[in-house]
Parts: structure tokens; sequence; C-alpha cells
């Protein structure tokens, strides 16, 4: 059997790994510059699309036509998303149950952007290891509903990539610590990504993965501490600047630029928290310098609501499994936001034990979700996750009222059977309404499809007997079958997804995918190859106004033909030129670079704001796939 | 079709060594789940999914003594769905006075909120339910699975009645004391989290 990758699609950064048959341990794949972490942002621009770094630098500039945490959309309706829609600079508008984006005058699913990222993880991993990938396995958050899971898979399916299972993000990072035998007994993993969380308890046992019981929140994540700091940010702007913002043509709240301006300025004043006790924002807007020292103490009391909201979920798997917080034997952290201190200070106190972090949060869920792949393929074959489904699932009876057949934290996959019959005489067809979720009206859960059993014989009411069977597989996805049991044939369904693709939409997809694949490749790599320059040429021209004087006038020489050659190459369609002069003009400059460094060093004379200085224009360090 | 007794090469018998259940499961789990099976052509891998998915539902109902009882009866019944299978849930005889009185205060609670004389006494009806259910579960699993392991094809139609008492006992009991648990406001942090009956 040919490879399978093992896909970490991220609210923040996706990352894509595999088990290297040489020592049988699984590792993520760099892109050609090194970097594991994919940033999970598409831009649409005119030259074409753009994904990863190169769209991330696209998020000041053009963001109303880039897309960022699209995850939290996928499976959504318009109704659930509406209270955020602040947050995001592009349109999202309500379309047949999903909801649609209208970015860089197109229109793209929740999907379409996500096999996007997809798609360039595949290719990192085909150049990485020299041969095409077809196959992966994707994690999402646990408590995905199926609607989510669908989207997901379609999303793979658009990429061109098979999807042989959708695994747990709490479960595959118990697969990679469990690889390494580091924890056996009762394990928690407590996963606080950028956009989900998720909770889960498991039993390890001699190679058993058994999930006992699982909770969370698909709309729970670091992405929530960036909008809080942000809107109080905003507040404090409001107030200290009063008199030049009312200069404005825009509305500072109003402004997609100034926004995503304050929420990267936000998240990377969050990510500095982590480590120090305060720190310093500044923000240049055309009118002033907004100037502001942020404690650490002063985050945790905007965040501490939010990170709250994680125990509830907590302690009810800790019931649901019938387990007490002191049988827990280890607790895992997984995901970039269980870098916050506050997370692990209430995780600690919730379990009574110090939360242990052996592997890298970021690459932990990419790792196990490597190992779940090489189980596919046959390659591990002493390990076994046996997963759970989140919620329960039940169909709607009179009066609105939903009958569970499946309950929640029930071990995947399994089935149940349920008989109808009809109500009329003569009636032919019987509607069938699923849902998903814990509450006791189908109004109050998840609706995820309509099934209408057809071509049923005429017979008096009540005669008809229609098995139904509902099995859950082991992707947590539902599938429908349904018998006549009188005649013994098979009725037929018709199913009507409440949020989600049809059957046409994706193969439309798909089609579309591989028409414009190719040129979509080509086109994209050289776009990625000019940005990349672009951005090195701006940073080494500012360098030079900055230190031009500090280096003697040969290296000045050597640095502005660099540059000069640089130039003529982005104008050619020559990616493999463009990029060897980008990495020659980086070469060259690293002594000016030193050179600068250290000035600014000698300027900041130890007062802790050395790294803002440097890093004014450098992106925050690397976060996790969230 | 295989119950779920046969399914772990188990007599049908109330008393299980969960140990030995779970080993049996695990075992059953690496013969049958669908991952082992990512490579095998499409009949085999049906085949696989449904004997898993039968393994896991039959793990499932055994390893908790209550649903083993409920699934029990529903195999002396003869039913080979869940239809008919929900017990009509029954208040305890002893209690019908009782239970007379809480509804009332729950109807004043639900019209004019709670003050906290009512708030107590409703906390310690709920308390005493409570400790009621608990009584009535260590029953059902207790002594009466011990009569039923014991008994001969005479005596297991009466017991086979009183497993449905008691079972329909239990559901009154729960629905109860949930009806009492949201009107005290759920516990600390799980009140979005339990809406739900569960059976």
């Amino acid at each position: 059997m040919s490879r399978i990758v093992g896909i970490d699609l991220g609210t923040t950064n996706s990352l894509v790994a595999f088990v290297d048959p040489k020592t049988g341990l699984p590792r993520v794949i760099p892109d050609a510059e090194g970097r594991v972490l994919l940033p999970s942002v598409v831009a649409f621009t005119p030259e074409g699309v753009l994904v990863g770094e190169p769209a991330k630098r696209q998020l000041l500039r053009r963001p109303e036509a880039t897309v960022y945490s699209v995850k939290r959309l996928m499976g959504r309706g318009y109704e659930d998303v509406k209270g955020e829609l602040r947050y995001f600079p592009f349109v999202i508008e309500p379309a047949d149950g999903i909801v649609r984006l209208r970015v860089g005058g197109r229109e793209v699913t929740p999907p379409e952007v996500s096999a996007i990222i997809l798609k360039a993880l595949k290719e990192r991993a085909e150049r990485y290891l020299g041969e095409p990938v077809e196959r992966a396995v994707i994690t999402v958050p646990a408590y995905f509903n199926d609607s989510q899971r669908q989207a997901t898979r379609d999303a793979g399916r658009i990429a061109g990539l098979d999807v042989v299972r959708i695994v747990n993000e709490p479960t595959a990072a118990s697969l990679a610590y469990g690889l390494h035998r580091l924890h056996e007994g009762i394990i928690a993993v407590y996963d606080l990504g950028g956009g989900t969380f998720d909770i889960s308890l498991l039993r390890v046992k001699d190679g058993i993965f058994e999930v006992l019981a699982t909770n969370g929140d698909t709309h729970l994540g670091g992405d929530d501490f960036d909008r809080a700091l942000m809107d109080w940010l905003l507040e404090d702007i409001e107030r200290q600047h009063r008199r030049e913002l009312a200069g404005r043509p825009v509305e500072l709240a109003r402004d997609p630029e100034a926004l995503q301006e304050l929420r990267l300025a936000a998240e990377a004043a969050k990510i500095r928290l982590s480590s120090e006790e305060r720190t310093t924002l500044t923000l240049p807007f055309e009118e002033f310098t907004y100037r502001r020292e942020i404690t650490r103490a002063e985050l945790e009391r905007l965040i501490e609501p939010i990170v709250a909201r994680t125990l509830g979920p907590c302690r009810q798997a800790l019931a649901d499994a019938g387990l007490r917080p002191e049988q827990v034997d280890a607790v895992v952290l997984v995901g970039g936001s269980t870098r916050v201190p506050l997370v692990r200070r209430r995780v600690e106190e919730l379990f009574g034990k110090p939360p242990r972090s052996q592997l890298n949060p970021d690459e932990v869920v990419a790792l196990g979700a490597a190992v779940q792949a090489h189980i596919l393929a046959g390659g591990f074959t002493d390990m076994l996750l046996l997963d759970v489904t989140p919620l329960s699932l039940g169909i709607e009876t009179l009066g609105g009222v939903v009958s569970v057949l499946i309950p929640r934290n029930t071990t995947i996959p399994t089935s149940a059977r349920e008989l109808f019959t009809t109500s009329v005489d003569g009636q032919t067809v019987v509607d069938l309404h699923v849902v998903q979720g814990e509450r006791e009206l189908a109004k109050d859960c998840r609706s995820l499809a309509r099934f209408e059993l057809r071509g049923i014989d005429p017979m008096p009411a009540g005669m008809p007997k229609i098995e139904v069977t509902f099995l859950i597989d082991a992707n947590g996805i539902l599938q429908v079958t349904a018998r006549e049991l009188r005649t013994g044939k098979e009725a037929s369904i018709e199913v009507r997804p409440t949020y989600g693709l049809t059957e046409a939409d994706v193969a439309r997809m798909i089609e579309e995918s591989y028409q414009y694949a190719e040129a979509d490749v080509e086109a994209r790599l050289l776009i990625e190859a000019r940005t990349e320059a672009d951005t090195v040429m701006t940073h080494v021209r500012r360098a030079l106004r900055q230190g031009g004087h500090l280096v003697d006038a040969a290296e000045r020489a050597r640095i502005e033909a660099a540059l000069e050659e640089l130039a003529r190459a982005r104008e050619s369609a020559d990616r493999d030129l463009i990029r060897e002069k980008t990495a020659a003009l980086n070469r060259v400059t690293e002594h000016l670079a030193e050179v600068l460094m250290d000035a600014s060093l000698r300027e900041a004379l130890g007062t802790g704001r050395a790294a803002e200085i440097i890093g004014g224009e450098a992106t925050p360090p690397p976060r996790g796939a969230e | 079709m295989t119950d779920h007794f046969e399914v772990f090469g188990l007599p049908r018998r109330l008393a299980i060594d969960v140990d030995e259940l779970q080993r049996r499961f695990y075992a059953l789990s690496r013969q049958w789940h669908p991952d082992y099976y990512a490579g095998a052509p499409p009949e085999v891998q049906a085949r696989a999914l449904e004997q898993s998915a039968r393994v896991n539902a039959a793990y499932r109902t055994l390893r908790d003594p209550i649903a083993r009882i409920e699934y029990l009866v529903q195999l002396e019944e003869g039913r080979t769905t869940r239809e008919g299978a929900t017990v009509r849930p029954e208040a305890p005889p002893e209690l019908l006075e009782e239970m007379f009185e809480i509804q009332e205060a729950l109807a004043e609670a639900r019209a004019g909120g709670l003050d906290e004389a009512t708030r107590r006494a409703l906390e310690a009806q709920r308390d005493r339910l409570r400790a009621r259910l608990a009584e009535e579960e260590a029953r059902l699993t207790g002594p009466l699975a011990a009569a039923w392991d014991a008994a001969d094809a005479a005596a297991r139609p009466a017991l086979l009645e009183a497993f449905k008492r008691g079972l329909a006992t239990r559901a009154y009991l729960r629905t109860a004391i949930e009806d009492l648990e949201r009107a005290l406001g759920a516990e600390e942090g799980t009140a979005d989290h339990v809406a739900h009956r569960r059976h």
C-alpha cells in the first residue's frame, strides 16, 4: 500500500507528518525553508492564490481578501457564526445552510479554503518524500459534530486526497505520547487550540487507547483570548486618543486594516506575556502612535472567564467516565494556547497535579495523526485506538422531543436500529429528522439531516415495518440504511444534509480543482517566490537606510549588486532563479543584520525592550497548529 | 443474530467479571476494528465495520450493570430493537405523597422564584431522592440480580416483573431529581452540559 500522511488542519497553523520507516518514529515535514508550521491563512490576490506565510503577510495589506481561522466556519450555518462576524475582515454570507465567503472578488466555501491549505501540505509532503501523496489521515477537534467532520472530509477530497480517516485531535496526541510509552493508565488530554477546545479521558493499556469520555467546545480557543484583548485595547485607544480619532475618515472599529493590525499586535502581546510579566505594545497609526504597557495580571483578568469555560466540559467528561480528578494518572497539554500560564494553573487546580507537555504542543497532534496513518497502512500492528462519538445521536419524535439512539461517549464504530411505520393509510414516504446534541428538544440540538424513506408499498397505516440502521463509522460520521422488513427490500433514502455541501457540490469542486491544479501550483509557487523576494528586498532597503553607514563601502556595493540582481530576477517567471537570488541576498546581508542588531541592542541599553525594537516588523514567534 | 452475551462468549447471567469483560473486549477489538482492514476489499471492510459495531454495542451494554439488566429484560421478552424498550417511569408507592409536595414546591418555584426556605427544602428532597435512587440501583444490581442468576425457569417470570418495576421506579426518580436540579440551578459548571435526560 502507498504511504498515508497525517495532517493536523489547525485553526491557526497546519502541519503534515509521516512515520519514518527507518526509525519507526513520526516526523513533521518541513517546507523548503525548514518551517514546519504552515499558517492556516489563504489570500486571494489579483495575481493568484497565496497560502501560508506569504498569505499571512497579506493580512495587513489586503485584509478583506485574506482568510484566516476558517476552521471556525467549517460545517457551520450563518446563524452559528453571526456573533463573530465583526472579527472577520472578509464578507461572510449565508448560502443554503452553509456560509460562503466573498474574498478578493471570489466566492468560496470554507471547505474550499481548507482544501487550499491541505493542497499546500500535500505538495510539501510530495516534495519532501519525492513521491505522490494521495492518502491522508486528517485530525479534527474531538467535539466536532457530524457536519464539521463531513466538511473536513470534503475539504480533503477537493484537495485531491483520499481521507482514509478523520481522527480526533486529543486522541491523536495520546497516540504520539503512547508511542513513546510516556504515560500509561488514565490519561486526560487537555487540548486548547486557536479556535477549539477538547478534553478527552483515556485508558491506555497494552497498546490499546480506549477513550472513556470526551467533551469540549468547538468555538473556544486562543482566538478568543486575542479578541478579548483586542476589544480592551480598542476601548483604551478610543479613550486615550479621542481627539486624534475624531478626524479619521473611518471609525477605528470599522477599519479592517487597523483591526488586523490590532489583532496581530494583541496576539503577539499575549504570546510575550506567557514568558514575561509585562510587555509594551506599540501601534503606529497614521494620526498617532499608540503605546501601552500590559501586565500578565491584566491579561489574565481579561481571559479568566474564557479559561473558566474549559472547566465545565472537563468536569462533565470526568462525570461521564465515572472518574474523580484524583484517579487521573497524568494530564497532558496539547495546543499552543496551553502555553498560557493561567491555563496551566487552572488545569493543575482541577486535576490536582501538574500537567505535562514533554512533546511539543504544536506538533504532537500531527505526529499522532502520522501514527494513526501508519496503523492504517499496516505499519504498527500492536497499537489500537478506540475512540468515541462526542455527541448523542437521536431522532425527532412527536412534539419535537429527541429520542436518543446512540448516547454520547459510545465507542465507535457503533450502530443502532429503529423501527418506523406509517401513520396514514397508503402512505409511501416517511420523513426522519436526525439530530446531534444533549438537549431534550430537537430544536435545541444540532440538525444533521432529514431523511426521506421512499417507495413504501401502499398499506394500511401502521402496517409497514421499516428498519432503519444508524451507523457511526470510525470517523465519527453517520451512515443511514433502511430496509422494509416484510418485503426485505432496501428502502431508498434521500439525504438532505442541513449543513454542508451536497455530493454534486463536492464533485464540481473536485473537478474544478483538478482543472486548475497544475496551473495553480505553478502560479502559486511563483507568487510565493516573488512575495518572499519583495519582503527580503524591503527589509534590506530599510536596513541600508538605517545602518548602511555601519558597514564599509565594499560591503554596501556587494549588497546593492545583490539587490539589483534579485530585482531583475523577480520580473522573470523563473521561480528557482528568484529563490536563488533571494538566498544570495540573504547571505550577503548577514553581517549587516548582525551589526544592526548589535546597534539596537546597545541603544536599548538592556531595558528589556530590545526584542521589541528588533522585532518591530518581524512576525511573532511561531505558534501551534491550533 | 448473536446476542450481546454471545458476542463475548458469556452465559446469559447478570454476574459479570468486568476485568474479564474488558480483556475480551480488547481482544475482539483487535480482531475486528476497521483500522486493521483499511487495505482490505470493500466487502471485508464492511464485515469488519459491522462486527466491530456489534462488539462495541455489546460492551457498552454489558459493562454497565443497569444497562445489563435492561438488556436482559428486553432479551427475555423477545424484543430485538429498542422499540418499546423505554421503561415507563413509575413513582414508588411509598413516595407518592412526598412527590406531590415536591411537584407543588416546584410549580411555586417556577412561578415566583426560590426563597431560601424553599430552596433548602428542595435540596433536602433532592438528597433524599438521590439516596432512594442509589438504594434502588443497589437492590437491582445486588440481591435481585443474584436471585436471577440462581433462579430456575419457574421463578424467572416473577423476577422479570420485579426488574421492570425497579427500572420504572429508577426512571421516575431520575426524572424527579433532574427536575429538582433544574429548579435549583444545576451543579456548578455543568449547567450547559447535562440538560439531556439519559436513560
